[in-house]
């Protein structure tokens, strides 16, 4: 059982009627990992959750979480796991504190016990008697996150969970979920907010109509789209008739009094040799990436649905 | 403590923590106390129904009168407002999601709300009988109760057949709630379950009501809010009680079972 992975999915399908909000979904998230799933609004990264949630019947596939799939076990897939989706909610007429106590009674486990701890964590310790109610949108988010922690999961699902919140309260929640990856905790997390998963993810998949377009690692990810290398000299016109003679150096272009070129690494490294024996200075050379912006636009583009499709 | 009994619990605080449950609690506790003010202030009574006769006689007689009053569609409307609200509130709040996904299984939070449910039905209906007594008692004594076969029956035994009364009494409540519960269920919409609830309550009592209707007027759930009158009688008639036990039974658990099964299997999602 300690061997299977916090998330798997495979064939995942969600229909409703003749939209498909999610079509075929294959995500394997690992321990450890800080899983970002990205898609534009209405994509289908909700609905994927509320499948992995055992909230929503999958038209078709399966889910399993550490090997238990929600549809077959029930409640008992989601020892270990908590986290929420499109924004926790909450009983507005109850107090924060007994909205904890009840969601801690509807747990098994020692949860009440852990209620002031992470009612701190989250910074809602002076605010816990009142009614969630009349608590603001970023309070109720701190909520969610003090309402899952007390599960003490392994894994935490999170849907947009900086949605909606002013810049500090996006920071605040980033370092939380940061410190909370760094003391081993499994973490998928939903965003439209290519930032935050660059910041906080180390593997994302991205969704796209209900499919996934990329699943993989940041880094190569970014890596596949080098799209180049610019170098500087005080010398542009000899430094580009080196590039232009030099194997393996192509397209080698003049923009902005800056000479910019394709090639492998390999090729760059010979360049920078010839260079010098040419005896040409050089103050700048350094390989261009796409931002994952423009890779995520590259990924999605065109296709970007109405908000109002099923999330 | 079990899980049910957790989810249970939760379910009465949070009826506890909502306005709608004094709404219908304090209706049901005002009824009785407006009615015996009324006829202190004024003569004459509600002759026509049973028991209405005697109501100056004793205290014991005004939880009896009004249960009659209230079946037509007060107490139906009580009932309507919790149970058809406890599962439509959780999906219109999006709190449904909340709690499924914690440790506790549909099957134990559904038994939860349907425990709590019947649970506030059969408190109204005490409540509604302690305050008649109550109030009665304080205007025109705890005296001994003319049963409806014209016997007197002293005050203890009377106390005894009110408790019974109430008890067979709540049970087509119970059915109602039932239905309410599976409206709230079903169509996720507060507001169209209570309503849907209630007249689907009011229908049962006009069926009873029509020409043609006579065969199956005993078997409707509207006739068993008369089945203590069985009790009332000398010797106690258990037919119609018994009647309504078995009647009752089906209007409770073909609703109850339908809800589970959706509950069961529905999607959670956005409404």
């Amino acid at each position: 059982m300690s061997e299977a992975p916090p998330v798997a999915t495979r064939g995942l399908v969600k229909r409703y009627g003749e939209i498909v909000a999610v079509d075929h979904v294959d995500l394997t998230v690992e321990p450890g990992d800080v899983f970002g799933y990205l898609g534009p609004n209405g994509a289908g990264k909700t609905t994927s959750l509320r499948m992995m949630l055992g909230l929503i019947r999958p038209t078709e596939g399966s889910v399993q979480l550490f090997g238990r799939d929600p549809l077959r076990d029930g409640a008992k897939a989601l020892q270990g796991v908590a986290g929420f989706v499109e924004g926790p909610a909450f009983y507005p007429y109850l107090s924060g504190r007994r909205n904890l106590r009840l969601l801690a009674d509807y747990d098994d486990g020692d949860s009440r016990s852990r209620i002031d701890e992470v009612l701190e964590l989250v910074e809602l310790a002076d605010r816990a008697k009142d009614k969630v109610g009349g608590y603001s949108h970023g309070m109720r988010q701190r909520l969610g996150i003090a309402a899952a922690l007390l599960r003490s999961p392994r894994l935490l699902l999170l849907d947009e969970p900086t949605t909606g919140l002013d810049p500090a309260g996006m920071r605040d929640m980033r370092d939380l979920v940061r410190r909370l990856a760094g003391e081993g905790l499994t973490v998928l997390l939903s965003s439209h907010l290519l930032g935050e998963v660059e910041e906080l993810c180390n593997r994302v998949a991205i969704i796209q109509k209900g499919r996934i377009v990329y699943e993989g690692s940041l880094g190569e990810l970014l890596a596949s789209a080098a799209s180049g290398y610019r170098l500087r000299s005080p010398e542009p016109e000899r430094a580009r008739a080196v590039c232009r003679a030099q194997t393996g150096v192509e397209q080698v272009t003049s923009v902005d009094g800056e000479v910019r070129f394709q090639a492998d690494e390999q090729s760059v490294g010979a360049l920078s040799i010839a260079l010098g024996q040419a005896r040409i200075a050089v103050t700048a050379l350094v390989p261009q990436t796409a931002s994952l912006e423009e890779l995520f636009l590259d990924l999605t583009e065109g296709e970007a649905q109405p908000e109002e499709a099923v999330a | 403590m079990s899980a049910v009994a957790k989810v249970y619990r939760w379910e009465i605080a949070k009826l506890l923590a909502q306005k709608r449950t004094y709404l219908g609690l304090g209706s049901a506790m005002l009824v009785p106390l407006v009615f015996v003010i009324v006829l202190v202030l004024q003569t004459g009574g509600p002759n026509d129904v049973p028991l209405g006769r005697y109501i100056r006689d004793t205290g014991l007689a005004v939880p009896f009168v009004v249960l009659f009053f209230m079946s037509i569609w007060g107490f139906p409307l009580i009932t309507a407002l919790v149970a058809g609200d406890i599962v439509a509130a959780e999906s219109h709040n999006a709190t449904l999601k909340t709690i499924l996904t914690r440790s506790r299984e549909r099957g134990e939070v559904f038994v939860g709300k349907v425990l709590a449910s019947f649970s506030y039905t059969l408190v109204v209906v005490v409540a509604m009988g302690v305050v008649g007594l109550a109030a009665g008692s304080i205007a025109w004594g705890f005296h001994p109760l003319t049963s409806l076969s014209g016997t007197k029956v002293s005050a203890a035994h009377g106390l005894a057949l009110l408790a019974a009364s109430l008890g067979v009494y709540v049970l087509p409540l119970v059915g109602i709630a039932a239905f309410g519960l599976m409206l709230s269920t079903i169509t996720r919409n507060s507001a169209a379950s209570v309503v849907g609830t209630l007249m689907w309550a009011l229908l049962m009592q006009l069926l009873g009501v029509l020409p043609g209707t006579e065969s199956i007027r005993p078997y409707l759930l509207g006739a068993q809010f008369e089945a203590w009158h069985g009790f009332l009688r000398v010797p106690a008639d258990w037919t119609p009680v018994i009647r309504a036990l078995w009647v009752c039974a089906l209007y409770i658990g073909i609703p109850l079972f339908a809800a589970y099964v959706v509950f069961l299997r529905r999607d959670v999602a956005a409404e």
